[in-house]
């Protein structure tokens, strides 16, 4: 079944991509005949599957390494849809995250890397959209730039001011678990112990929330300016 | 913080956190769930009009008979097509599931205004037409409803070509509960109100139920 679906979703163009970008661990062989890399794509691919059954189950161990498996693939896909290189690690963060989000819907009896796959490849698309929208609004002047003196530094300060007071005022809006790592974390630069202590939530819910805050913040100032 | 010990960190949070999950059912057993609520409906509407018009307006014009068979076969491929699409990594070819029993429900309820009238029965006015409009509406807006509101369990990664196949489903699924109690031979009005009734729900989730679908 998962053999049938691979091939229905990856074409053959894609399964070499994720071929050059998997470890020699992973797919088992380095440079092969097409017919044993499928195989061993295959097999790859099955591996995998089992693992997130198992993390389907509660198994932390096969999640991480399912997880540190995915990495790879991950890059492949967004390298696929054409994303920049030194934004390639962002799409690998958002697609962990959304693969923790989404992981009851995958079905054990299909493929994984065709779940991922998708996963990614959305995720890259968003990643490219947003990094678009950024750039069109970058304005590259180099007449200005040249012809312009800086402000002066109270002007300058005040700008400050006014990013500060945005700032605050999108930390205000977050939800309370994230808001509150940020506090604690960001803003009063606590420790995680600390933090976990002062708060009563574990390090790991702490760092979730504020992996989510910091994300949330990003879209919401990027979006605002 | 290098990419690499940002990814593990973020990994060995997302281990940590990590709780067993209840696994999303198969597609067609969510499909069956969707058309259960479909099919309850049909119950109460067959208890209070009955099946004889229904089938004497069959008997007198087979082609209304494939209309309405195209249009229930649309609401169960159309389901089946959204809850397919909404789980990542299915090809997107399952769009094209719904379009062959659509085309064969739009070909003979246009067949429908071309033959002669069944005798004795009534052809619809503008003002009956427009309870038609109403009728289809107004059964697509739970339905879609309830259908979105299952999808977004999933994880609809093309949330508006999703939102179409929730809009087909829950159109056609209407007509064929239209079906029920429509007394009236087919009718260029008709088939107009409809085909704008049918427009209107698709169009609706493309922008509403796609934005619902998009924040899943």
């Amino acid at each position: 079944m998962s053999h049938t679906l691979t091939f229905n979703t990856l074409t053959f163009g894609d399964t070499w991509v994720l071929l050059r970008e998997l470890p020699p661990r992973v797919s088992g062989i380095d440079k092969a005949v097409p017919t044993e890399s499928t195989s061993a794509t295959d097999q790859a691919d099955r591996q995998r599957a089992a693992w997130m059954a198992a993390a389907q189950a509660g198994d932390q161990r096969a999640y991480a390494r399912l997880l540190t498996d995915s990495v790879s693939l991950i890059r492949a896909v967004a390298r696929r849809q054409g994303v920049p290189v030194d934004t390639l690690d962002d799409v690998v963060q958002e697609t962990l995250l959304t693969v923790h989000r989404v992981r009851h819907t995958f079905d054990p009896s299909r493929s994984y890397d065709a779940w991922l796959s998708a996963i990614a490849s959305r995720r890259a698309i968003d990643t490219l959209r947003s990094h678009g929208r950024r750039d069109r609004r970058e304005v590259h002047d180099e007449f200005a730039l040249d012809h312009h003196a800086d402000r002066d530094d109270a002007s300058a300060g005040a700008e400050r001011e006014q990013e500060a007071t945005r700032l605050r005022e999108a930390i205000k809006t977050l939800p309370p678990g994230q808001r509150e790592a940020v506090e604690q974390l960001g803003l009063k630069e606590q420790s995680l112990a600390e933090a976990a202590e002062r708060t009563g939530r574990n390090t790991g819910a702490l760092k979730v929330n504020l992996h989510r805050a910091l994300k949330t913040l990003r879209d919401r100032l990027h979006g605002e300016s | 913080m290098s990419d690499t010990s940002r990814h593990e960190a973020l990994i060995d949070t997302l281990g940590a956190e990590l709780m067993p999950v209840r696994r999303l059912l198969p597609p067609w057993r969510r499909t069956l769930g969707w058309l259960l609520a479909v099919a309850l409906v049909a119950v109460v509407l067959f208890m209070h009009y009955g099946a004889g018009t229904m089938l004497r307006r069959w008997d007198a014009a087979p082609d209304l008979g494939w209309a309405a068979c195209g249009a229930a076969i649309t609401a169960i491929t159309g389901a089946l097509a959204a809850f397919v699409l909404a789980v990542p990594g299915r090809p997107i070819t399952w769009a094209w599931l719904p379009v062959p029993s659509a085309l064969l429900w739009i070909g003979a309820s246009g067949l429908g205004c071309l033959r002669a009238h069944i005798p004795g029965m009534p052809v619809l006015d503008l003002h009956g037409a427009n309870d038609c409009l109403i009728f289809i509406i107004s059964f697509s807006i739970p339905l879609s409803g309830l259908m979105i509101w299952l999808l977004r369990r999933a994880c609809p990664l093309r949330p508006v070509l999703t939102a179409v196949m929730v809009g087909l489903a829950s159109a056609s699924a209407s007509a064929s509960l239209l079906e029920i109690c429509h007394n009236f031979d087919a009718a260029a009005t008709d088939l107009l109100m409809h085909a704008l009734a049918v427009a209107i729900v698709v169009v609706a989730n493309m922008i509403m139920g796609g934005r619902l679908l998009s924040k899943a």
